[in-house]
């Protein structure tokens, strides 16, 4: 359905841009005047009144369509007393006997009724669709018509339009941490209606079992999160301690020591390294690094799980080693030639001049590198959820099986999502966890490198 | 005296300084080989895992197509052979697949040959229907277990309970790989078929048109609006409060975890828009919305390496500044954009966890055909595959994520191209 009246719109634009080229020219012929502007902006004015209307009607269509349908079809729904309805899956059964006749066989008089409504709704939408944006595109046309007078200025028209377009796309990056910040704490607010945030911050059992049917017997969940708080903080101390040296001592190799060639065959190597996604990591840390960390644990005597802290850790240091090592390079590169020179002058060798002097000089610049790393290595979700582990434990041995933020909220959220059980929104009280710490270590991190920054310029 | 202890004592000195500066050049230079190493450890173990994946074990099978055992008679209609009784054929190609077997050792037999058999000996008839009435040997897929068997994936020396092939079966297999009535050939199921619960018919088929649809969807969404939020905030937008929260939000934007993008999409795009679940068009939205602030930072670069020159001729000649930023910088900019557009893609293709909690981890068993139909998506079949027990299905995502880095390379090349060819140096 939404693929022909793309089509719709499309014919309809481009009928109306050939409308205001010539409908223009006719005009000012009558008028016997030159117009203000180039025709083509008349065009222009034309086609976007009949776009932008007509695609308002589009989104809001596609957007809002099925809901209205679903609301109807359920308020009308016939209950029958006494039985217990699932919304969501009395909603799916409806929409399964609509779509597929076949389905109707042995399901109750009722269902097949609200199948019918929900179909025969469906059509009404469609139709009045592709009328109201037929008459919007009309309406949008006919309106921009009235204003093909020669003597109205269309270029300036346009240029306005055409700046709030801009703003309207740039404003885009803030509608999405709006988006963010509202689903994240709606959602969350939810679950701290039923856990108490105190028990979520502070309990250490994580325990989200949640009877799903009724009758089921389980017992009640408990939600403290702090052994999940644990388990990430121990995955990334684990990157860290593989990434810092490694991507630092890198970076000072190539920044001080490399030659022009070595440069420039490392450092693209390096970013395909960076480039790699996330989910093939996963893959080399499960496949390879984890039997190997099990191994090793039992060669020295320790009982390592299969999924263990320091296999997913391990491997998300070198996931971050590119990170660290080109975001070192660029903050020990700009550590003013001067310093340099000055060192080796009064008779410091390479290493000295370092260690010494560049080092301490580019400091804030690499913790503000540091942090970010950190941010990212709390943020990485495949790895940790193909090499760490789902049971969370509460323990500081990396051999241990241990999980993570992220984890638990991939964990909670790939079954079925019931929107009512703390169990799913727990994922988001979660996200909201990670997002405030991640944000947190940005910004901090962002201006620790502006002011390092701002020192040496 | 005391002037030669003293020489000697600086020679020392000097001498341990060189030293410590050698060790400690020596230090960069292992970190740096050792992190390339690791680069080469990993596409090592990616080929060495994967390369098995793209050859399956066919099985020779002598199939009677007796039309009676068939129910059809050579002038059938098409569509009274597409009922055909092959299942019954098959049945008896598998009793008489070795002689003199027990029914016990049938059942056994039949676990050598893959679910698709039925429909391998049904196509090759509809292929060829004079073939009725003959006895016809044609090479069927193998199951996964003997497939890994053969590949050396799976080892015979496990005790016989920890094996999915009994010690019959094995002698079975044996004898087949004597007799020449196996071999291995090509994969073709690995590249025209999608997911599927049998890793011998399970393909990247369906998760590669999955991801080229939300690839396709990002670019729609996110290849104009960074390029619109660029050109603003490069050339119209006035220095104010406004435009400084802009520009931190796309900044802090480009630092947040996928996965909180995941829940964007699915608290508001699948719970409050109502989009539809598992598609590419959702799929894509999230990933647009998550590309867009390195395309938006590859772009402003772009915008800012354009000399300021061409814009004040194009003002000079009486354009208006509209006119000179979008018939005279943009095009400029065109060619970086475009390269740090394709930089963000291959970041959108890569990323797993987004899709996820907007559902496109569903099974999804057939090959997707449109935006708004459910299908999965290359990393996230990747991710199925790891996750799953079953053993034949690690060489498919070791081989799924083969093709994902060939693809990727193949975008990084394209950025590279247009990097070189089109952009100018002022």
């Amino acid at each position: 359905m939404f693929f022909w009246s793309l089509v719709l719109i499309a014919v309809g634009i481009f009928s109306s841009f050939i409308y205001g080229r010539s409908r223009i020219k006719l005009n000012s012929k009558k008028q016997g005047t030159k117009s203000k502007s180039l025709p083509n902006y008349y065009a222009q004015y034309v086609l976007m009144w009949c776009l932008f209307p007509a695609l308002i009607v589009y989104f809001s269509w596609a957007i809002f369509q099925e809901q209205i349908i679903q609301n109807i079809v359920i308020s009308n729904f016939e209950y029958i007393e006494g039985a217990v309805y699932n919304e969501g899956l009395l909603l799916a059964e409806i929409r399964n006997v609509a779509n597929n006749p076949s389905f109707a066989d042995g399901k109750s008089i009722e269902i097949i009724n609200a199948a019918s409504h929900y179909s025969s709704l469906r059509q009404i939408s469609q139709i009045s669709f592709y009328t109201s944006i037929i008459i919007i595109m009309l309406l949008g046309a006919l309106y921009a018509s009235q204003k093909l007078k020669p003597e109205f200025h269309a270029q300036h028209t346009i240029e306005k339009y055409i700046q709030y377009i801009l703003i309207f796309c740039s404003s885009v990056a803030i509608f999405t941490t709006i988006g963010i910040v509202f689903s994240l704490i709606f959602e969350s607010l939810r679950f701290f209606a039923e856990v108490s945030i105190f028990e979520f911050l502070f309990s250490t059992e994580w325990y989200p079992f949640i009877p799903i049917r009724e009758g089921q017997t389980a017992a009640e969940g408990s939600f403290g999160a702090v052994p999940i708080f644990a388990g990430t903080f121990l995955v990334m101390v684990v990157a860290m301690c593989v990434a810092a040296p490694l991507g630092l001592l890198t970076a000072i190799y190539l920044a001080e020591y490399a030659s022009q060639r070595v440069r420039k065959i490392v450092k693209p190597l390096l970013e395909i390294l960076a480039g790699i996604p996330t989910i093939v990591y996963g893959f080399f840390a499960f496949v390879s690094v984890a039997p190997f960390v099990k191994a090793f644990g039992q060669s020295i005597g320790i009982d390592a799980s299969p999924t263990s802290a320091l296999a997913a850790g391990m491997v998300m240091g070198v996931m971050i080693i590119p990170f660290i090592s080109s975001l070192s390079d660029d903050v020990i590169n700009s550590v003013p030639q001067s310093l340099r020179e000055a060192s080796l002058g009064i008779g410091a060798n390479k290493a000295e001049t370092i260690k010494k002097v560049i080092l301490p000089a580019a400091l804030p610049g690499i913790v503000g590198a540091f942090l970010l790393a950190i941010s990212r290595a709390i943020g990485e979700t495949m790895i940790v959820v193909v090499a760490a582990g789902t049971a969370p434990n509460l323990t500081g041995n990396p051999f241990e099986n241990v999980t993570t933020v992220t984890v638990q909220i991939v964990v909670a959220l790939i079954g079925d999502q019931e929107f009512d059980n703390p169990r799913t929104l727990s994922a988001f009280a979660l996200g909201l966890v990670l997002f405030v710490i991640t944000l947190f270590l940005n910004i901090i991190a962002l201006q620790i490198v502006k002011r390092y920054r701002e020192r040496y310029e | 005296m005391n002037n030669s202890i003293a020489k000697e004592k600086i020679i020392s000195l000097r001498k341990k300084r060189s030293l410590e500066d050698m060790r400690f050049k020596y230090y960069g230079f292992t970190a740096m080989c050792l992190s390339l190493a690791v680069l080469v450890f990993l596409l090592y173990t990616i080929f060495s895992k994967g390369y098995t994946a793209f050859q399956k074990t066919i099985v020779l099978l002598e199939v009677d197509y007796n039309q009676e055992v068939l129910k059809l008679t050579p002038d059938s209609s098409d569509e009274d052979m597409e009922k055909g009784k092959f299942f019954r054929v098959k049945k008896q190609a598998i009793e008489n697949f070795f002689p003199d077997l027990s029914k016990s050792d049938i059942k056994l037999v039949k676990k050598l040959f893959s679910i698709n058999v039925d429909k391998e000996i049904k196509d090759y008839f509809l292929d060829n229907p004079e073939v009725i009435n003959t006895k016809q040997q044609i090479w069927v897929t193998a199951h996964s277990d003997v497939d890994q068997l053969l590949k050396g994936n799976s080892r015979r020396d496990v005790p016989e309970d920890r094996r999915k092939l009994n010690d019959i079966q094995l002698s079975y297999v044996d004898q087949l790989v004597e007799e020449n009535r196996v071999k291995q050939v090509f994969n073709n199921f690995f590249f025209t078929k999608a997911d599927s619960r049998h890793p011998e018919i399970a393909g990247v088929a369906g998760s590669f048109m999955g991801s080229l649809f939300t690839l396709f969807t990002v670019f729609i969404l996110s290849f104009p609006i960074a390029i619109g939020a660029s050109v603003y905030l490069e050339e119209f937008a006035p220095k104010n409060r406004i435009t400084e929260l802009i520009e931190v939000n796309i900044s802090n934007l480009a630092a947040v975890p996928s996965i909180v993008f995941g829940l964007l999409g699915l608290g508001v795009l699948l719970n409050v828009f109502g989009l539809p679940r598992s598609t590419p068009l959702v799929g894509g939205s999230v990933l647009a919305l998550m590309t867009l602030p390195t395309i938006i930072i590859a772009c402003r670069a772009s915008l800012k390496a354009v000399p300021p020159s061409i814009k004040e001729g194009a003002l000079a000649v009486g354009a208006t500044k509209t006119q000179a930023v979008f018939h005279h910088v943009v095009p400029l900019a065109l060619p970086g954009t475009l390269t740090g557009t394709i930089i963000g893609l291959a970041q959108a293709l890569g990323e797993t966890a987004p899709l996820i909690m907007i559902g496109m981890i569903a099974f999804i068993p057939n090959i997707p055909t449109g935006l708004t139909e459910p299908s999965a998506a290359l990393p996230v079949q990747i991710y199925l595959w790891v996750e799953s027990a079953e053993r034949g299905f690690q060489e498919k995502s070791a081989a799924a994520i083969m093709v994902i880095l060939i693809f990727l390379f193949m975008m990084n090349a394209i950025a590279v191209f247009l990097r070189n060819r089109f952009e100018r140096k002022w």
